[in-house]
């Protein structure tokens, strides 16, 4: 069964991206990631646009984070002036990231950079994970093994601007969670992710935030921060489809209450570990796609917006 | 759709037309071909007669060409090359006025039906067609983007060569039937008909179809392009709303 996508103006086989959708699900369910870093890369895959792809992809992430972010805030696990100073450089970040965007568009050198900042991001972040993720689930098998210090005092303490961040218990500059705010925010506009998995380690390892506000207030970030980047993808590129949109979203509900139920029955340091792997898999896919012979050295580009 | 049926009149006007010279007459099964939420794209019949001037002193049998022509949408080819060991966009030919879509059907190999003269003089096989757009010269090799184009876009069903895919009956009746992709580019598609004798052409008749979105395509589509920003709060909108939703549904059923 065939859907027409009015914006990608081309047919789509509806299984495809429903399966697209409830695979993605099954892993955000598994992980609690948004999933924004594997739909896109499977957007690519089935010939959908790049600009499609990432501005539709954006706003699949605003609606598998909604629910997340209700359920933090009602439990008060968002700190909400972190989440507004990371919110600050996200938003900064997007138009920026927007700015970038249609710079490369029109050198024709998009697809280049959202594949090379797939791999340099999801490589660098999955090495980091898959290392700390085994170190982990050694220490798990070791019950005797001295506990890591809670905490520490790194160099991002030092810098001005210092403000108080009661719920983080934190006293630092707000220079580093508006920078990770920006570079969030560009990578939403780029590469249509939520950011989730750069801002998660961030905070835990840069800003020193306790693990319990950590995820909410990454969420809290996400969902305004990909709500402006699908208004503003939509406002200048006009490369939202919301019929692709809604067709991955109502895959992903569904397969995110399979993967739910998946990831109870794991290990939290094993997830840690598969997860690693899995963007790791990610990236290598990509990079083999730079790196091989293309059996097509030509490709089309029309352009859009008439 | 009965062509037979569709046909009657064409013969009667034909008939009744004073000739002096051989004339073609064509129809199409529709005019109209509408984009709907799910079109899988279309197949669309085109039939004619050969009106005969009297008394008959050709002893060569007449050919039919049927041409038809997807509106112009810019485009940019590119080639990848090695730099720095991966593959990157490294040359790009603009090409502006490039159909979107070209189909030709011809009772007969398009190269023996037609003459390569009168094929430049009325562009009609792919290549002229193609070609026609002017290149810049701007990358030595442009001819290698033409056919890049050409190759890529005939993968994917734009640009199609049906030699002998015209059917004449009797050397009267003729009919073709073109499929069309469903990645159509919307606006006014050109069919031009064409009758030939000896590789030249005696006679031409032309007609139009229009592709276009309907319905609900129609409308996100003028949405997103008259007030993008209405649009956009419109995903945003729609992306909470089914979110919280499914989240709720799945709170609800679970026991």
């Amino acid at each position: 069964m065939q859907v027409y996508l009015p914006i990608a103006e081309m047919s789509v086989n509806v299984l495809a991206l429903l399966g697209i959708g409830g695979v993605v699900g099954i892993l955000s369910g598994m992980f609690g990631v948004g999933g924004g870093f594997l739909i896109t890369p499977l957007l690519f895959f089935i010939g959908i646009p790049p600009p499609i792809a990432v501005a539709t992809g954006v706003n699949q992430v605003v609606a598998s984070s909604v629910s997340g972010v209700l359920a933090h805030l009602r439990r008060r696990t968002v700190d909400l002036r972190m989440g507004s100073v990371l919110l600050a450089g996200g938003l900064a970040g997007s138009v920026l990231g927007i700015w970038l965007f249609n710079l490369l568009g029109d050198l024709g050198q998009l697809n280049l950079f959202v594949q090379l900042a797939y791999v340099l991001f999801l490589g660098s972040i999955g090495l980091l994970m898959l290392v700390e993720g085994a170190r982990a689930l050694r220490r798990s098998r070791r019950p005797d093994a001295p506990p890591r210090r809670l905490h520490r005092h790194l160099w991002v303490h030092r810098l001005p601007l210092k403000m108080k961040f009661r719920t983080s218990g934190l006293y630092i500059s707000v220079i580093p969670p508006v920078v990770i705010g920006l570079v969030v925010g560009v990578m939403a506009a780029l590469m249509g992710v939520g950011g989730g998995f750069i801002m998660v380690p961030a905070m835990i390892y840069l800003l020193g935030m306790p693990t319990k506000v950590v995820v909410g207030t990454s969420l809290f970030q996400i969902i305004f921060v990909t709500g402006f980047t699908t208004v503003m993808h939509a406002t200048t590129n006009q490369s939202v489809d919301v019929l692709l949109a809604l067709t991955l979203i109502l895959g992903g509900v569904v397969g995110a209450q399979i993967g739910t139920r998946i990831g109870l029955r794991l290990k939290a340091e094993q997830l840690r570990v598969l997860l690693a792997l899995l963007v790791l898999v990610v990236a290598g896919q990509i990079a083999s796609e730079l790196v091989l012979e293309p059996a097509e050295l030509y490709s089309i580009t029309v352009e859009r917006g008439r | 759709m009965n062509w037979r049926v569709a046909l009657l009149p064409l013969l009667l006007l034909v008939a009744a037309l004073p000739v002096r010279a051989d004339q073609v007459i064509a129809g199409l099964s529709q005019n109209r071909i509408s984009i709907t939420a799910g079109f899988d794209g279309s197949e669309i019949l085109v039939f004619g007669a050969i009106r005969h001037a009297a008394p008959q002193e050709h002893t060569l049998p007449a050919d039919v060409i049927v041409a038809i022509q997807g509106p112009a949408v810019p485009a940019t080819v590119w080639r990848k090359e090695r730099v720095g060991g991966i593959w990157v966009n490294a040359d790009g030919v603009r090409v502006s006025t490039a159909p979107s879509f070209y189909a030709v059907a011809s009772s007969g190999p398009l190269d023996e039906v037609l003459s390569s003269t009168e094929d430049l003089r009325h562009r009609i096989s792919v290549t002229t067609a193609v070609r026609a757009m002017g290149l810049p010269a701007r990358v030595a090799d442009a001819a290698r983007f033409t056919d890049a184009l050409i190759r890529l876009r005939g993968e994917e069903g734009l640009y199609q060569q049906l030699d002998g895919a015209v059917q004449i009956d009797e050397q009267t009746l003729f009919r073709t039937a073109v499929a069309l992709p469903a990645n159509l580019t919307e606006g006014t598609y050109r069919t031009r008909v064409f009758l030939a004798r000896d590789g030249q052409v005696i006679d031409r008749f032309d007609t139009e179809i229009e592709v276009g979105k309907v319905g609900l395509e129609r409308w996100l589509y003028n949405l997103a392009h008259d007030q993008p920003f209405a649009y956009g709060l419109l995903a945003l909108a729609l992306a909470l709303l089914s979110g919280w939703s499914a989240s709720a549904a799945a709170a609800y059923l679970r026991p």
